[in-house]
């Protein structure tokens, strides 16, 4: 097991710059998410820690050694593939063996090192398939396998359960953690889903175009986003943004409707800010306070309610807990929790703290 | 299934695959039928009369396939024919393969270098072998002029005046002639071999070679035993470039069986022993495609319902 270092990693395709400057610091045990929109490079970034693309600069280091110049198999990692890349003419067995056999173990330590692997992944059933006889959880079991029978100091995963249905994905979800609680090996997965990310990190780092956002445990950027990308990136469904002008200690909303200032918020008179409130820290509110608005769909659940209205053109989703029967066209009056609410600035989209 | 008996006769047949599948497959099979099997029985037929050009046979036996027994021209056209194959399929298969693993890579003017490829099969066969029959050329050679010109040899060689020269030399211009065959039919293959394998085997500590040799041959096979089959029957049965550039000389060296078939046949006129000849190639070809046969059966890792 080992941390991993990335200081000032850069990456060019050809003339594109592509990964600008990321430095992340994983320490020893911990399951760091990468997180961000499709393209956004972090594929690119797992590559390059994996040796399967070349560094264009900076440094990246695993344990105390600056692996830059090190090939794929001396870096110690082992990689789980979105496709999964099993070998279609090898079975389960051998899949999981190749690494071993290719390090010239004998037949006993591999036979040992297949059996651990398949026991804990409960693959002993399978040992005699090949992969196209196998379901596609199966087939992400075997690739897990084939990673862990390493014994790496590092794993790393590229959107492994994106080829998965719903609910296997959940499922797999709650595997791959109880897994990594288990074996304790340093863990970076990338995903472009936040609740992956959210419910598996125990860091997550939140990339756009090449560079990092924000880094942090899950609930750091929930409850205190760096800016509007992250906030409305993070959680689901996604923040509420409201655009407006500072007045006194009030917003006013470009429909004229006035709102509290977020407690913790601090920004000048007349500045151009963005309000922004999560769905599930929005109350009603009675005929004296809040803002009023025009409702659109309502969406129950069954365990919540999810009213969209719109606010002056801006569409707005809340969530609540009790159960509401509104007809669309109807005028509710809402109120975001200011203590949870947060304010960023409009230009650069950075959150106004005090 | 119980409610089968109420059903048509079409509705029955719907239900059988393999009836079905018998009604699709007359259509081709009688072409085949009359395409195929017609010449080739014609030929098995003439194989066993005594016919010549111009006079119908009576039905001899086997009398041809005993005086070729103890043809000692038949039995050296044989042993052209399997050393031309199997020399020229050897050479044929590795470059073919080293081209394909080349043009696989990530080079500059990919396209370009695929299409110079081609160049050799776009070519009719008979004016690339009048153009090698000039390479070979006595006096005109160029082989021979740039060698002697380089100042490495001071004698201009005797390409096709010299029996195992002349092999060489027209084995050379099959396997020049053959190799986008299979070079082209090989990069296919290759190029339906997922990156992700590589890259996979690569953290999983493979070297270049192991790569080759645990991904890259093994998920190859299936095509490579149905491009060499081919080209091995192709080979086999070459006749046009035999018959352009030596017309099987010197002094036989370099007749094949199919050369030496159409040279009894039809200007020898013994149309009877011509046939004998080629039908003499017929179990050549049947083992060779017996061999691909139990190589192409699907091995158990492409089975499977999945995708
Ligand atoms: N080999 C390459 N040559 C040129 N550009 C590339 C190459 N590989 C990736 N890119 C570009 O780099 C950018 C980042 O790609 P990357 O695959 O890392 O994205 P990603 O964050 O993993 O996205 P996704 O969530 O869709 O997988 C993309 O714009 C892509 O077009
Ligand atoms: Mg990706």
């Amino acid at each position: 097991m080992a941390s991993v270092t990335i200081g000032q990693v850069q990456k060019y395709f050809g003339q594109t710059h592509i990964i600008k400057g990321v430095s992340i610091d994983i320490d020893d045990g911990e399951f760091c998410v990468l997180v961000g929109p499709s393209g956004c490079g972090k594929s690119t970034l797992l590559r390059m820690i994996a040796g399967l693309e070349e560094i264009s600069g900076g440094q990246i280091s695993i344990g105390a050694k600056v692996v830059n110049d090190m090939p794929p198999k001396e870096r110690d990692i082992a990689m789980v593939f979105q496709n999964y890349a099993l070998y279609p003419h090898m079975t389960v067995r051998d899949n999981m063996a190749f690494s071993l056999m290719l390090a010239k173990k004998d037949k006993a330590t591999i036979e040992a090192g297949v059996g651990k692997a398949a026991d804990i992944l409960g693959l002993r059933p399978l040992l005699d398939r090949y992969p196209r006889q196998l379901s596609g959880g199966q087939r992400q079991r075997v690739a897990m396998g084939r990673a862990i029978v390493r014994d790496p100091q590092v794993f790393l995963f590229d959107e492994p359960l994106s080829n998965l249905d719903a609910k296997l994905r959940v499922a797999m979800r709650t595997e791959i953690k109880e897994l990594h609680q288990r074996l304790k090996t340093t863990s970076i997965y990338v995903t472009h889903d936040q609740i992956e990310a959210m419910t598996m990190a125990d860091k997550i780092v939140v990339m756009r175009d090449g560079i990092v956002e924000q880094t942090g445990t899950p609930l750091q950027l929930y409850d205190h986003p760096a800016n509007q990308f992250v906030a409305g990136f993070i959680g689901s469904p996604s923040m509420n943004f409201l655009p407006g002008t500072v007045k006194g200690s009030q917003v006013e909303l470009e429909g004229g409707a006035m709102l509290p200032m977020p407690t913790n918020a601090r920004a000048v008179e007349g500045q151009k800010v963005v309000y922004g409130t999560r769905p599930e820290h929005i109350d009603m509110a009675t005929d004296s306070d809040g803002v009023a608005t025009e409702v659109v769909v309502v969406e129950p659940t069954g365990a919540d309610t999810q009213v969209f209205t719109k606010i002056a053109g801006v569409e707005v989703t809340s969530v609540f807990r009790e159960r509401h029967d509104f007809k669309p066209g109807a005028m509710i009056r809402l109120k975001p929790d200011p203590t949870r609410a947060h304010l960023f600035d409009a230009a650069s989209g950075v959150r106004l703290v005090a | 299934m119980s409610q089968g008996s109420g059903l048509s006769l079409l509705g029955r047949l719907n239900n059988s695959a393999n009836a079905l599948g018998f009604i699709f497959m007359l259509p081709a099979a009688a072409i085949l039928l009359v395409f195929l099997t017609y010449p080739l029985g014609l030929g098995m037929w003439l194989g066993l009369t005594d016919t010549k050009i111009g006079r119908d046979g009576v039905f001899v036996g086997l009398e041809n396939y005993k005086s070729l027994a103890e043809d000692s021209v038949f039995w050296l056209s044989v042993f052209n024919t399997v050393f031309y194959t199997a020399v020229a399929s050897f050479f044929k298969f590795f470059l073919g393969l080293w081209l394909a693993l080349l043009l696989n890579e990530n080079i500059k003017f990919k396209s370009f270098m695929r299409a110079i490829l081609l160049l050799p099969w776009i070519v009719p066969t008979t004016l690339s072998a009048i153009a090698f029959w000039w390479i070979y050329d006595s006096q005109f050679s160029i082989i021979s002029w740039v060698l002697v010109k380089a100042g490495l040899i001071d004698k201009y060689i005797n390409f096709l005046g010299d029996g195992w020269n002349a092999r060489f030399s027209v084995i050379a211009a099959n396997i020049w002639r053959g190799i986008p065959f299979v070079a082209i039919s090989l990069l296919a293959g290759l190029q339906t071999i997922s990156p992700s394998l590589y890259e996979a085997a690569t953290i999983d500590g493979a070297s270049p070679w192991q790569r080759f040799r645990h991904i890259t041959y093994p998920l190859l096979t299936p095509i490579i035993a149905i491009v060499m089959t081919f080209s091995v029957l192709f080979t086999f049965t070459d006749f046009q470039l035999i018959y352009v550039i030596t017309r099987g000389g010197p002094v036989n060296a370099t007749h094949l069986m199919a050369t030496l078939s159409f040279q009894r046949a039809i200007p020898g006129g013994q149309l009877a022993e011509g046939a004998a000849i080629a039908m003499a190639m017929v179990p050549f070809l049947i083992g060779a495609i017996l061999i691909s046969f139990f190589g192409l059966q699907r091995r158990a890792w492409q089975q499977g319902t999945k995708d």
